[in-house]
């Protein structure tokens, strides 16, 4: 049994159809998992769905065994599942010291040294940190998300399109990042575009195609698999 | 020609007033915006609001009086404030629990909200007049002034008299104080910044932990402090009649937009911002030119550029240039 583990979701938004179908997704501590899939698959509604943001009609989502399935986000953050939304990831108003210090809302006892941590992880923040957020270039808004989400010293991250809108060179710079944080052993789940890139960092991937499982695999598996390379990965 | 008296004059009658009157606008146009950052609606209930804090100030007076308890040179107001705070914040607490929560729950668009506040405007307004009247009412006891006209006259020799009522004193020490106070607790507090953040990124604030219902409910909190003082505090300098503080919403929501709405320090500058400029362009300045002038060019008009009268469409007219031209307010930058 994996570390977080979503098993056969079915579910939409609200009373509307269903987006995924009996869709699994799993991830152990110390790996990286990308989410693939053409437009419309249901690669960030898997994701919502294992974050809490819809209401699951069937299956379950556990995390250390522990069924988590009926949770709210809010509580499901305090397991230690921290989220990076696609846009609005950062606190824009305020500087990059205060968005650390709020995605430490819940640490109760002293953060001081968890910033210095995320410091060393990310150097360019501890440069800025009295700096408007709304002030950085795009990858560095990505950094303060990143390190946002990590100020709960996570158990499992999960980001989505953390690469939508920069450059290809803030982009491996950024997947580098991801890896460095993959090493602090954070189980890690992402749905990316870029899947080629994505799948060279990733231990293992899923193909969703209209909300089921297509096809998984590693990530080197899936990038020499035939049909995966023709239809999302252009040949 | 004689510069001496003409500035007395100038501070007399156009800098002490407009700086207390300032101070009194801004408290509420710093309940305006932090209504509008955290709850996102434009509250027309604020002059009503304010009123009824003011109101539960006067009863609290009344019965402290009628025990014999006074401040002695104090206004015996000052004491009242506490209660009427407390009072103010169950109000509040009561109708957001009742009418705001509702809209607030089935994310209502903000326009919604502000209708629903004007209804709360009239329910307010109807429950003062039920309880109070509708009457022009004092209620300061205690020392009036700190330096009377006559007796500065009598002290420098000069023609002009400067008075300083305790009134004006009063307003603008608590005002600098309570600022400085909340100030303090949104920048530097950890709650104080959970608001910030709930106001910049809702979806991220919940993300990270932070409770909206407590952050609700501070809010209203903080906006009973303000109102209740800011009202208690207009009151002492010139009277308690309701109709007046639901007339004062314009000026406040004039600066609270001046300010930048959502940014408490801009509608705290967009508090004397307005109050300066309406005095500036309602005062008849003949006395001063008759000092500043020689002699053979006196005026013979009272320079005066509007009637008082027409004070409220001093900032009318401000809120509209700027919402014309400067639309996120002249203090631009930080949010809450």
């Amino acid at each position: 049994m994996a570390y977080f583990e979503g098993e056969n979701m079915t579910g939409g938004y609200g009373n509307g159809p269903d987006i995924i179908n009996s869709c699994s997704v799993k991830v152990e501590r110390g790996e990286i998992v990308s989410i693939l899939g053409p437009n419309g698959a249901g690669k960030s509604t898997a994701m919502k769905a294992m974050l809490g943001l819809l209401n699951l009609k069937s299956g379950s989502v556990k995390i250390d065994g522990k069924d988590i399935t009926m949770m709210s986000p809010q509580d499901r953050v305090k397991e230690g599942i921290s989220f990076v939304p696609q846009t609005k990831n950062v606190f824009a108003g305020m500087t990059v010291e205060e968005n650390l210090e709020m995605g430490a809302f819940l640490v109760l006892d002293n953060y001081k040294s968890i910033i210095d941590e995320i410091y060393s992880l990310f150097p360019i923040l501890k440069e800025k940190r009295n700096q408007l957020v709304g002030e950085l270039s795009g990858g560095q808004r990505q950094q303060v998300a990143l390190g946002r989400a990590l100020m709960i010293r996570p158990s499992v991250l999960m980001l989505d399109e953390p690469t939508a809108g920069v450059s290809p060179i803030v982009m491996d710079e950024l997947f580098d990042h991801i890896v460095k944080v993959k090493r602090t052993n954070v189980a890690i789940l992402m749905v990316e575009q870029n899947a080629k890139q994505a799948l060279n960092i990733s231990d293992r991937g899923y193909v969703l195609v209209t909300g089921e499982n297509r096809y998984s695999g590693t990530g080197q598996e899936l990038l020499n698999d035939p049909r995966v390379r023709s239809s999302f990965l252009g040949g | 020609m004689d510069f001496l008296n003409a500035i007395i004059l100038l501070l007399n009658y156009i800098f002490i007033p407009a700086l207390t009157y300032g101070s009194q606008l801004a408290l509420g146009a710093i309940f305006v915006t932090l209504i509008y950052g955290i709850l996102r609606f434009a509250n027309f209930a604020t002059g009503d609001m304010m009123s009824f804090g003011t109101m539960m100030a006067i009863l609290f007076t009344w019965y402290f009086q009628s025990l014999g308890i006074s401040l002695g040179v104090l206004p015996t107001a000052l004491l009242a404030i506490p209660f009427a705070v407390i009072c103010m914040i169950f109000y509040m607490l009561f109708i957001d629990k009742f009418v705001f929560k509702y809209y607030r729950f089935n994310k209502s668009p903000p326009v919604m909200l502000a209708m629903v506040s004007i209804g709360v405007m009239f329910v307010t307004q109807a429950v003062v007049r039920i309880i109070i009247g509708p009457d022009d009412r004092r209620f300061f006891d205690g020392e009036r002034f700190i330096i009377k006209a006559g007796e500065f006259k009598d002290m420098t020799g000069l023609n002009e008299g400067l008075a300083l009522k305790s009134s004006q004193v009063m307003t603008i020490l608590i005002t600098v104080v309570l600022v400085s106070l909340l100030f303090w607790f949104l920048n530097k507090t950890k709650t104080g910044k959970s608001m910030k953040a709930y106001s910049d990124n809702e979806d991220l604030a919940l993300l990270s932990g932070i409770d909206p219902k407590r952050i609700v409910m501070i809010t209203w909190v903080i906006a009973g402090i303000l109102a209740t003082i800011g009202g208690v505090l207009y009151g002492l300098d010139k009277s308690f009649k309701p109709f007046t503080y639901f007339n004062n919403m314009l000026p406040i929501f004039a600066a609270a937009i001046v300010g930048g709405i959502g940014n408490p320090f801009g509608a705290f500058l967009g508090g004397y911002v307005i109050a300066f400029s309406e005095i500036f362009l309602t005062y008849a300045y003949k006395k001063f030119f008759m000092y500043v002038l020689p002699a053979s060019m006196e005026p013979e008009s009272l320079i005066q550029l509007l009637s008082t009268d027409y004070k409220f469409a001093v900032s009318f007219s401000i809120l509209v240039i700027v919402l014309l031209y400067r639309p996120s307010g002249i203090f631009k930058g930080k949010v809450l």
